[in-house]
């Protein structure tokens, strides 16, 4: 089944936030960020901005009749800068005008006198100078101590990752329009419509009950509108609040870059020991994360890097720390992978290090440590491991040593270009980590004339849980899919939702809708046994129609539906589901925090213009677990876009800051995504069907995040060709992978200063190693 | 007034003539099917397709409605989503529905009005021409896979075309609207009413494709004053005289790369321009704008440095001309009058010892501002360099020649030794600094490469026309 919203997609016919028609009356609004990253203000002076024609009111903190906080969950984030600003892009001021132009306009009248503070951009110096977000985390299994006496190799070395701008294209915006009874509704691009209404509620001091938040879909979502949404709408909701007319805002491109936080950098130490036979004895990981000037959700994206931190591999011995480093850069947010992918950048790095030193493959190493069925990960869970099947599957397919010999004797046969290859194997836990959050409701609605509308906490973005969740209710009721709506999602229908994230939305939704349905089918079904005198247990509904004991009788759905209506039978349902099984203790940092794992592996093959440093991936080859796919059009998309998604993020995707903390890749020119040109010239994917029992919707399992982290794989295979070419190169590990990086590793000339250098920035930092 | 047709629908507006056409079609037409993403012509959300007439002929082109001034598409068709929904979906939609080819669907209709403008293009029906006109639209959900099927199976919809005009053929094959087989007869129409240009008034902006301008200063464009410049036929053409081509400074990138003369000479002029941003900005994008804007990073006018161009101002009344290679007096300085105004370009045709190189590394290869560029034009006397210019962008504050390095070369032997040194001197003309485009290491490094990639691109090619 295609996704369901492609028919108006296509003929553009989509409602998005932007797209929504105006309420007469509407006043637009802008915010006004500051123009440095840390200091105190001492100035603010809006006069000149407030005179201008078409300006209606300029909104400080002043103006803010609730609490002027928006942090989820650590309160540390202002609404509204109040005396000090902490990264450059934090609003401070809310213009709102007649005209977008207006209040745009405006903005650039705004006068800010700012005492500049010392502006850290670096987590280890955040971490070195006591700024952390949250204490830092330890994950252990085993004990590392005693597993380095078993080693017989033990390598040591720091890994880097950089951030990822979201690069939804569409950007951030929200509508706010005045109710009665001083409520407020609010349209708004948010993965997370509960949040919103939170913020909202928590700025204008009003219950819940009088935040209604919609969302019909967003343009593109991967964690931005996670948490991010926020601010947007609560600007509106003030500014509507205050003055009775409807406000909206759609960020600027410009403005959406340089006021939200992206995916997290991250720098980390790592030490890993093996034994003779190569089996990893031992790891150590301490991850500093770039967590930007606010909580935000860093601390749940920490949680999460340490749970990846040994993505496919068992390892006896794991001692795993993870600081939360405020910086002052933009909040960092959730993006796909949640901290999952910059955790297993480490452990690859590491494992890749030894490789190097050791003249052997990493595939060696990666395929003697791939976790089995029963393996426990340092978190105290057991694995129900997929991890060897992906692998040995990709292998023979794929012919991975005929692919090896293919880059080997390519590379010997030329000189100005070099091919790469690399393994990616993935294992991604599904759950929100934080247990409370696993839990969904589904409202569910039978009509007199048969058509079903359903309304639940899943946020369309274009991943097709709305598909899926169709496709559930169409299964349990065996009704043509034209008969079933899906609606908006909306807070006063669906209330204290989680948001749509962790790849878990259609498991949790998905469920929650079939108990629902499956609910009102039991009734109806119900209702047939009692007319007829029968055992409900032989009726079942297919294809539209009642059917007893296997043969279809003449009563079909509509009529079925009718008559309940009639017996006075309830043709709704609300429902509400909640993931068993799962728990973990944070104060032990053991447990089972996941339904379940999804697995993978990729193969990568990459070359690299020697001369010039630019390259092309060729090929990426997955074979990727399903679990039994309920949707294999859906998920294809999933995956390629996962995949093109993780290699951007590993290759052209830089963002950067200056060292004052302003965003010099502050738009679509200077901030690169893959086009059409630069993706893999190929995308295999091998849909590996695990028949193991799983508690994913229809046994289909999750697919949102882990196909980005087959794009590490991108990195690695760059790295390979690179040292194809400059044999005698070391160079760090630090990602991406852009042309400039391959160039200067090309040519890079191998010192010992360099990694002196290296040494002497952890004795610096007192990292415990 | 402007004038044009919207769809099937003929519009008269006193809006601006500087509001751009997507706010125009957005905001006041209420069409919300065409996207806002970036504002800056580099995701193609906002892509929409114009029609002309053109030597008698409907010729559609694909642009940046983000990017594009109301007076830029006075007279013409313009084509938006909504103008290509038929009853139910149209062909193209349906291969991409088939292809499952949508996820978030805020970059589809971009995709699909691309699609469209490939149908109504003369290019021949290739998966691969397909694909080139989908190259300015950014999707961040589906990894284009899904897209490069769909464009191969739209291909293959108009492999049954021949002679007719692509209007014509899709009008009639059901693949977009029967209206349009009627708006040649439209066009006709509108411009016999129009009888000429748009008014102009005293102006204080110049505006050509707004590739530039309308990224730089969008807010005030809306309201200026303006005189267009894209389609003003005494600024258009690309013609050859004796041993020179002249470029109207109107010219577009698009009608550069398609232009006999410039095939004939740069046999590998399509290599070259695919390296140019993309299909809906090349077709809007000016060469005049490009050396004008004086950005340190111009592909157009590191190319014409090499080939040492001339330029012609005029200031309405007198014309005078100017090596390019003086224009550039600092960052972002012309040598140059505010009154006068750039006419046209020209530069000697290269002869048949005359090789011809251009390279440019961006992060992204193609829809990226460069690192750096930089161009060769080389003439071998047997083996001596009888005559060099190597130009370079990004590396200085203006487009540079490299004097030294040129000057050093000129009557050498192509070998390594002499290569590493012009290299040498080459690290001696430039000052590249670190912005979001690389470090000024990596800069300094990078040139010296491609200068080396210079010679290797010639050698070899040169060995394969012998062949």
């Amino acid at each position: 089944m295609k996704n369901i919203d492609a028919y108006t997609h296509l003929r553009g016919e989509s409602i998005y936030l932007d797209d929504i028609p105006l309420i007469q009356g509407t006043l637009f609004g802008a915010a006004f960020g500051s123009p440095i990253a840390h200091g105190a203000i001492s100035e603010l002076d809006t006069s000149e901005a407030a005179a201008l024609p078409g300006v209606v009111r300029i909104f400080t903190y002043k103006d803010i009749p609730g609490e002027n906080q928006i942090g989820g969950i650590v309160p540390d984030e202002p609404l509204l800068a109040d005396h000090e600003v902490h990264f450059c892009g934090m609003p401070v001021a809310f213009v709102v005008a007649d005209s977008v132009e207006a209040a745009r306009t405006a903005v650039k009248k705004i006068k800010v006198t700012i005492d500049p503070f010392h502006v850290i951009t670096d987590p280890r110096e955040a971490q070195a100078l006591g700024e952390l977000i949250v204490p830092a985390r330890t994950f252990q299994l085993g004990n590392t101590t005693e597993g380095w006496q078993q080693c017989t190799h033990i390598f040591e070395g720091r890994a880097d990752t950089n951030g990822q701008e979201h690069l939804y294209i569409e950007t951030q915006g929200a509508y706010a329009v005045p109710q009665e009874h001083n409520a407020i509704k609010i349209y708004s691009s948010t993965q997370g419509p509960t949040a919103v209404q939170r913020a909202a509620c928590r700025v204008l001091g009003l219950p819940m009950h009088l935040v209604e938040v919609e969302v019909n879909r967003l343009g593109g979502g991967f964690g931005g509108k996670e948490d991010q949404a926020n601010t947007w709408a609560a600007l509106c909701a003030l500014a509507a609040h205050h003055l009775k007319r409807p406000v909206k805002y759609s960020l600027h491109r410009m403005e959406d870059m340089a006021m939200t936080g992206k995916r997290h950098p991250y720098s980390a130490d790592f030490k890993i020991g093996l034994n003779d036979a190569l089996k990893i004895i031992a790891y150590e990981v301490t991850f500093y994360q770039n967590a930007g000037a606010a909580a935000d959700l860093s601390p749940a994206v920490l949680e999460r890097t340490l749970f990846h931190c040994t993505n496919s591999y068992f390892i006896p011995n794991v001692k795993a720390t993870a600081y939360s480093c405020r910086t002052h850069l933009p909040p960092n947010t959730a993006f796909r992978g949640f901290g999952g992918p910059q955790g297993m950048f480490m452990i690859e790095a590491a494992i890749t290090k030894a490789a190097e030193t050791l003249g052997v493959e990493a595939s060696t190493i990666q395929e003697k440590n791939l976790l089995q069925t029963g393996d426990e990960f340092p978190y105290g869970q057991k694995a129900q491991s997929e991890a060897p099947e992906c692998w040995h599957k990709a292998r023979a397919i794929y012919d991975l040593t005929a692919m090896r010999n293919k880059v080997e004797s390519f590379n010997a046969a030329n000189k100005w270009h070099k091919k790469g290859l690399a393994c990616m194997p993935v294992c991604f836990g599904i759950s929100f980590t934080k247990t409370l959050m696993n839990q969904a409701r589904s409202l569910v609605h039978v009509y007199t004339d048969g058509s079903v509308g359903i309304t639940t906490g899943a946020v369309e973005m274009g991943q097709g849980v709305n598909t899926k969740i169709l496709q559930v209710a169409a299964q349990v009721f065996s009704i043509q899919p034209d008969k079933i709506k899906i609606h908006t999602t909306n807070t006063f229908k669906i209330a204290n939702t989680s948001p749509s994230a962790a790849s878990a939305t259609a498991d949790l939704n998905g469920k929650a809708t079939l108990l629902a349905c499956t609910a009102i089918a039991n009734r109806l079904k119900k209702m047939v046994a009692e007319e007829l005198n029968i055992n409900a247990e032989t009726i079942t509904l297919k294809d539209e129609y009642v059917w007893v004991n296997g043969e279809r009788t003449d009563r079909d759905w509509q009529s079925l539906v009718m008559a309940g209506h009639i017996k006075r039978i309830g043709l709704s349902e609300h429902a509400h589901y909640a993931t068993p099984e799962i728990h973990f203790d944070a104060t032990k940092e053991k447990g089972h925090p996941f339904a379940y794992h999804v697995y993978g592996t990729a193969l990568v093959e990459v070359t690299v213009d020697c001369i010039r440093g630019t390259y092309t991936i060729d090929t990426v080859k997955v074979v990727h677990d399903f679990g039994t796919s309920m949707n294999t059009a859906v998920d294809l998309g999933q995956i390629e876009g996962g995949i093109v998604q993780g290699i951007g993020w590993m290759t052209m995707e830089e963002v950067v800051y200056d060292e004052k903390g302003k965003l010099r890749s502050n738009a679509l020119s200077t901030y690169k995504v893959p086009d059409i040109y630069s993706v893999p010239k190929e995308i295999a994917v091998d849909f590996l069907q695990t028949p193991n029992d799983n508690l994913a919707v229809f046994k289909s399992k999750a697919v949102g995040e882990p196909p980005l982290m087959y794009g590490i794989g991108a990195y690695f295979a760059l790295r390979n060709a690179v040292r194809a070419f400059n044999k005698n190169g070391q160079f760090p590990f630090s990602a991406p992978m852009t042309p400039e990086k391959v160039l200067m590793a090309l040519y890079q000339i191998p010192t010992e200063g360099a990694v002196q250098t290296h040494e002497e920035t952890i004795k610096y930092l007192a990292v415990d190693k | 007034m402007i004038k044009f047709i919207l769809n099937n629908k003929n519009i008269e507006t006193s809006a601006p003539p500087g509001m751009t056409l997507l706010d125009f079609v957005r905001y006041h037409q209420h069409l919300t099917g065409t996207k806002v993403g970036c504002n800056e012509g580099d995701c193609g959300a906002c892509t929409m397709l114009i029609g002309e007439l053109k030597n008698n002929e409907l010729q559609y082109s694909s642009l940046t409605s983000c990017l594009t001034p109301l007076g830029n598409v006075h007279g013409k068709h313009v084509v938006t989503i909504e103008g290509l929904n038929m009853e139910g979906l149209n062909p193209i939609q349906q291969a991409m529905y088939d292809e499952s080819a949508t996820q978030c669907g805020f970059c589809t209709p971009g995709f699909v009005v691309s699609l469209a403008g490939f149908c109504l293009s003369n290019k021949t029906a290739t998966a691969q021409n397909a694909v080139a006109h989908i190259d300015g639209n950014i999707c961040r959900c589906t990894g284009y896979k899904s897209i490069e099927r769909a464009a191969g199976k739209v291909a293959q919809l108009m492999q049954t075309r021949h002679q007719e005009e692509p209007a014509t053929f899709v009008a009639e094959q059901k693949i977009l609207p029967h209206w349009f087989a009627t708006i040649k007869q439209k066009l006709y129409a509108l411009q016999t009413e129009l009888n000429g240009q748009l008014h102009t008034t005293p102006a204080t902006e110049w505006v050509g494709g707004g590739t530039d301008v309308y990224v730089q200063k969008h807010d005030v464009m809306q309201s200026a004053d303006i005189r267009f410049l894209l389609h003003d036929e005494r600024l258009k053409g690309i013609t050859q005289k004796d041993n020179r081509c002249i470029i109207g400074a109107s010219a577009t990138v698009t009608e550069l790369s398609e232009s006999p003369v410039l095939q004939h000479y740069f046999p590998r002029l399509a290599e070259h321009i695919k390296l140019v941003s993309s299909t809906p900005i090349r077709n809007i994008a000016t060469v005049g704008g490009n050396l004008i804007n004086a950005s340190p990073i111009g592909d157009l006018t590191i190319f014409l440095l090499a080939l040492d161009a001339t330029l012609v101002f005029s200031n309405g009344e007198q014309t005078h001309e100017l090596p390019l290679r003086q224009l550039y007096k600092g960052y972002k300085t012309l040598d140059k009058q505010p009154e006068e105004h750039l006419e046209s370009i020209s530069f000697e045709l290269p002869g048949v010892n005359t090789y011809f190189n251009f390279e440019k590394v961006s992060k992204r290869t193609n829809l990226d501002i460069a690192s750096v560029n930089t161009a060769i034009c080389l003439t071998m006397q047997g083996d001596i360099i009888q005559h060099v210019r190597i130009s370079a962008g990004g590396v200085a504050p203006v487009p540079k020649l490299l004097d030294k390095t040129n000057a050093f070369l000129k009557g050498k032997l192509v070998t390594d030794p002499t290569i590493a040194e012009a290299i040498a001197i080459a690290q001696t003309e430039i000052s590249p600094i670190s912005d979001a485009r690389g470090t000024d290491e990596y800069k300094r490094l990078l040139l010296s490469q491609l200068i080396k990639a210079h010679f290797i691109t010639v050698a070899e090619n040169a060995i394969r026309y012998l062949l």
